[in-house]
Formats: C-alpha cells, sequence, structure tokens
C-alpha cells in the first residue's frame, strides 16, 4: 500500500510521467471508439429507447471498475484514502447535470465521445468540441457572477455507503445486482420499441455477469481494511519511526512553521476537554482522541503544504493519535515533542506559581492546573520566537501529497 | 473485395462496457484518479487564451489558476489524456475501418441544422460541465465507480435532462 498510487513523477520524470496518462488515453479512446460513441446518431438512440448502448456500455463500466476497485482495496493493493472522489457539490452538479443532459439530446455527443467522434471524421463531433470550447469559455466568462451558487452545498468526499450508512460491500454488490437486472430490462425494452425480438445475447455474458457477482461477494466478505488492518501494514516502518523519534518535532521547529507563510500548519489537540480549556495552543483544532479517525478524511483535503501536529499534555495520545491518522494515510503528520507539559515548561515555567504545579501525576496528565479556562489567551499560547533562542534538530521532510487533487475535469 | 472495406461493427456493448471498466479501473489503480475529457479541452483553451490575452487570464480568479503568472494550462497529466483519447479513437477508427468524413443525424434535418445542434449542444455541455466539475467521464464514470454521492446524483441529473427533452427533438434523430 505503500506504493499508492505509483510515483509516476519519480519512477519517470515529470513529462515521463505524462507517457502514462497519454497510454491510458490511447486505451480509453479505443475502447468508446469501438463501442460505437463516435456516433451521435447511435448515442442518442439511447433517449428514444431504441438501442440502450449509453446506459449498458456506461453501467458496465462502472460496475466493473467499481468491483476491482473495492476488491484492490480489500486486498490492501490500492487505497481508497488516496483515490480521487470526487467532492460533491449538490446542487451544482444537478444543474450542470441537467443543463449536459439538454446539451446532450440537441448536439449528440458528451465531451469525452465528440473527441472520438472528431478523431473518425464526424464533422458534427467537431462542430460539438467547438460548441463545448465555447461553452467552457462563457463559463469562465460569468461564474464570478454566481460563485456562491457555484461554491454551494460543498459536502467535501461523501460516498454513497456514507449517505446509506451500509459498508462499501454492501453498496458495491447491490448497484451490481441493481445494474445486471436493469440490463435485462433494457434488453427488453429495446425489442419491444423496435418490435423485435429480443437479441440473442453472446454465450460468455451470463458467465461473467456471475463473475463479477462473486467478485463483489468477495469484496462483501473481506470488507474494507480497519484502521488497526491499516495500521498493521505499515507498522513496522511506522514503529521504527517512533522509535527513532523522528517524528516527535520540538517546539521550536513548531514555531518556525507557524511563523512561516508559505505552512500550514494544523496542531491537533487530542485532549480531554477539560484540559483544552483550561490551556491550548493559539489556533489548536480540538480532536479528542475517539474523533481523530473520522477528522482524517477532512485532513486529506488540505493544501499539499499543510502539516499536521498532533498534541496532548505527554506524548501517549498524541501518539496514540498519530498512528490512526498515519493509518488513514494523511501526509506530513508529526507530534508534538513532550506535548504540552514541555512546551508550559519552556514557555510559561517563570510565570507559573509553585501551587499550580501538580506533583505526582500519571502519564499524559496535564502538568500544570489553570484555576480558570484560559484556552489560549494565555501569553504561552503563541510566543513570539524572540522569546527564547530556538535551537532544534529539523525533522519535518515536507512530503508531496500522495493523493491526488483532482479528477479528470479539473 | 467489398466486405474487406466495409466498416467493421461495433463492439457488444457489455465487451466494449467491460473494456472501458478496466480501463478506467487501471487508471485509477496506477495513478489514483480517474478518466476525463472536459478538463483538458479547458486547459487547451485557457492555452489559446493565454497566448492571445494574457492580462485577461490575469484578471478571472477562474482562469488564474490554471494559467496565471508563468504557470503552463498544457502543464497538466489531463491534457495528455485528452490528446491520448484523440488519438486511441482515430486507432480504433482505422482498425474498424470506421473512418470516414459524415455528419450522423436524423433524415428529417439538413445538415447545417444538425451542425448548429451540434454546436448549440456543445455550448451547453462544456458550460455544465464546468458548473458540475466534471462532465461524464470524469464526474459519472469515474466518480460513479467510487462511489461519490455528487457523481450518482449528477448521472441522474444528465440522463433526465436528455429524457425530458428527447421528444421535442425527436425530429433530428428519427
Amino acid at each position: 500500500m505503500a506504493n499508492f498510487p505509483l510515483p509516476l513523477a519519480d519512477l519517470l520524470g515529470h513529462w515521463g510521467s505524462y507517457g502514462v496518462y497519454a497510454i491510458i488515453g490511447i486505451a480509453f479512446g479505443m475502447t468508446l471508439e469501438s463501442a460505437g460513441f463516435g456516433n451521435s446518431k447511435l448515442l442518442a438512440a439511447q433517449f428514444y429507447f431504441k438501442d440502450m448502448r449509453v446506459f449498458k456500455v456506461m453501467f458496465t463500466a462502472i460496475i466493473v471498475a467499481m468491483t476491482l476497485i473495492f476488491l484492490s482495496s480489500s486486498l490492501g493493493l490500492l487505497d481508497y484514502n488516496l483515490i480521487w472522489v470526487p467532492p460533491t457539490y449538490l446542487w451544482p452538479g444537478i444543474v450542470g447535470g441537467l443543463i449536459m443532459g439538454v446539451g446532450f439530446i440537441v448536439g449528440g455527443f458528451c465531451p469525452g465521445t465528440s473527441l472520438v467522434g472528431l478523431a473518425t471524421g464526424k464533422i458534427d463531433a467537431f462542430v460539438f468540441v467547438l460548441g463545448v470550447l465555447f461553452g467552457i469559455y462563457m463559463f469562465g466568462e460569468t461564474v464570478s457572477s454566481f460563485a456562491t451558487f457555484f461554491d454551494s452545498s460543498n459536502m467535501g468526499r461523501f460516498t454513497l455507503p456514507e449517505l446509506f450508512n451500509a459498508s462499501y460491500g454492501v453498496v458495491v454488490i447491490s448497484i451490481v445486482v441493481a445494474a445486471l437486472v436493469l440490463f435485462v430490462l433494457a434488453e427488453k425494452v429495446e425489442a419491444m420499441v423496435n418490435d423485435k425480438p429480443q437479441q440473442r445475447l453472446p454465450g460468455w455474458l451470463k458467465p461473467a455477469a456471475g463473475g463479477l457477482v462473486a467478485l463483489a461477494a468477495v469484496v462483501l466478505i473481506i470488507g474494507q481494511p480497519s484502521n488497526e488492518d491499516r495500521w498493521q501494514a505499515i507498522a513496522a516502518e511506522s514503529e521504527a519511526k517512533l522509535e527513532g523519534r523522528a517524528v516527535q518535532i520540538s517546539s521550536g521547529e513548531f514555531i518556525k512553521y507557524r511563523d512561516d507563510s508559505k505552512i500550514k500548519i494544523i496542531p491537533l489537540d487530542v485532549r480531554e476537554e477539560r484540559y483544552y480549556n483550561q490551556f491550548h495552543l493559539r489556533g489548536a483544532v480540538h480532536v479528542p482522541l475517539d474523533q481523530v479517525q473520522a477528522k482524517a478524511r477532512e485532513l486529506q483535503f488540505e493544501p499539499a503544504n499543510t502539516i499536521f501536529v498532533t498534541i496532548s499534555n505527554d506524548e501517549a495520545a498524541a501518539t496514540e493519535a498519530w498512528k490512526i491518522l498515519k493509518a488513514e494515510s494523511v501526509p506530513n503528520i508529526y507530534i508534538l515533542e513532550g506535548g504540552i507539559n514541555a512546551w508550559l515548561k519552556t514557555y510559561a515555567g517563570d510565570s507559573i506559581s509553585d501551587e499550580q504545579r501538580v506533583y505526582n501525576r500519571q502519564e499524559d496528565q496535564m502538568a500544570y492546573k489553570f484555576n480558570a479556562a484560559t484556552g489560549s489567551r494565555h501569553p504561552a499560547a503563541a510566543p513570539s520566537p524572540h522569546l527564547l533562542d530556538l535551537k532544534y534538530e529539523p525533522k519535518v521532510i515536507l512530503e508531496l501529497k500522495r493523493a491526488p487533487t483532482s479528477g479528470g475535469c479539473g | 473485395m467489398s466486405q474487406a472495406v466495409r466498416a467493421k461493427p461495433y463492439l457488444n456493448p457489455y465487451l466494449a462496457g467491460t473494456l472501458l471498466g478496466i480501463v478506467l479501473f487501471l487508471a485509477f489503480f496506477i495513478t489514483g484518479s480517474g478518466l476525463g475529457a472536459s478538463g483538458g479541452l479547458n486547459r487547451l483553451l485557457v492555452y489559446v487564451q493565454n497566448e492571445v490575452n494574457p492580462q485577461h487570464i490575469d484578471q478571472v480568479a477562474y482562469l488564474l489558476k490554471m494559467a496565471g503568472g508563468n504557470s503552463n494550462p498544457l502543464d497538466s497529466w489531463i491534457v495528455f489524456l485528452t490528446v491520448g483519447t484523440i488519438f486511441g479513437g482515430l486507432i480504433s477508427g482505422i482498425l474498424g475501418r470506421r473512418m470516414k468524413f459524415e455528419t450522423n443525424k436524423g433524415p428529417q434535418i439538413s445538415n447545417p441544422t444538425r451542425w448548429l445542434m451540434a454546436f448549440a449542444g456543445g455550448a451547453l455541455m462544456g458550460y455544465g460541465a464546468r458548473l458540475a466539475r466534471g462532465c461524464t467521464s470524469g464526474q459519472a464514470l469515474s466518480g460513479g465507480a467510487v462511489l461519490s454521492v455528487g457523481s450518482w446524483a449528477f448521472m441522474f441529473a444528465v440522463f433526465a435532462g436528455a429524457y425530458a427533452l428527447a421528444y421535442f427533438f425527436r425530429k433530428a434523430w428519427n
């Protein structure tokens, strides 16, 4: 899993990696053309129930790709967290979809199919592509007038299993079965509309459909890897980093990045609420340990120049949180060395009275007590970097974001 | 001999769909992102705009992201995917002996009418694809396979829009 997605740019160079995309594009274009998608009349026939090719090809592709993706994820070959899932902007998506549906019946193509139409000499496809370019141009010119709508109903990375509160396996097998039922119906409808006997289907079709259902059943049975499974896959390498103190950054390094405008640092305070209320670093986000895993999804959306730092009173809870987030493939994640206790000792040591010290404390309890909910109003919550001469061993190595930041339409 | 030059029939749709599904899976497996088409066209357009009127690019936030300052809008994998798609269509068209300059339409409309419709439909497609942050390939196909809620809602909207107006355009296609 460590090598997903393939580090193409490292292997082949910047432009070399683009060669891989060109090859994928060629395969894409070949399948589209051989499916008949270069022919607008054939595409439009879908909407008169005469030839439901568009539906059949699209849904076959979706169920095949979906089953293979989630099977690979079940087997630990692919990391679903690092897969580009188009974020859900519900209403712009629906309105845009309706406009495109109208464009489909008027123009006879969609953008991908018009490209292969163009390539095979279809004049209507060429004119359609010019229309697409004009539409895109008009969008660029007008989007600022409805920017609020364009950015509305943003639900981020939101998946069907989350919507239905079902497991990925259940959703995958349900979609496969539903699509197969719809294929049977589509064949009947075609025969009815064309007033012809139902076409004989190739002999391999039923076994292939059965095979796909079987693969989907495997996805259902194995399930998707849990956080624990994901941790086990990287435990050896990651434990070594923890032991070697390669990921525990000092407060000095923390402050350096806090003040670096090119870096976004997000302190994740994983302590209990009472501790957080007593004192926390300015800008710290409160994420109790039991909510860390749920937070991981959101953190994936932060820009590539983001550093996450888990914080607890000492290091125990912060290390737990680090493991959870590491297992969820969150990039650039570090632990604040010595936690809040070391921080207060460094930056508030002089101002803390003897009565405030807690003696005989347990691991990961706060070493100081505050009589009021000081929060981040305490001077030590955001110390000036000039206060102390900060000497530290730099440990942060910015990892380029592995997860793709855009899909095929970005 | 006449058999030899006749265009080969299109693939069985379920076979074509299976192949397309495997290509889509490989795209995800190798790169982590799916397929797309409108993104590449978008960047080609921005490239031309940037050559013609770079000042304009620097004034529109939406365009600035792709071509502001010294960034080259063609320096993106989506562009290569799109160029590859055109070449793939060409290769398949040659292999299938389906290369032919023609305009596909119903028998009741003229070529210029069809072209006008193609342009208007294309413009709606292009506009809608940017609004929906993706086209049938990038949103419906790729997002559908990785179970994005928005992609499924989008897909139903596309089919709904086309079916809703199909009756009014029946002469164009039948």
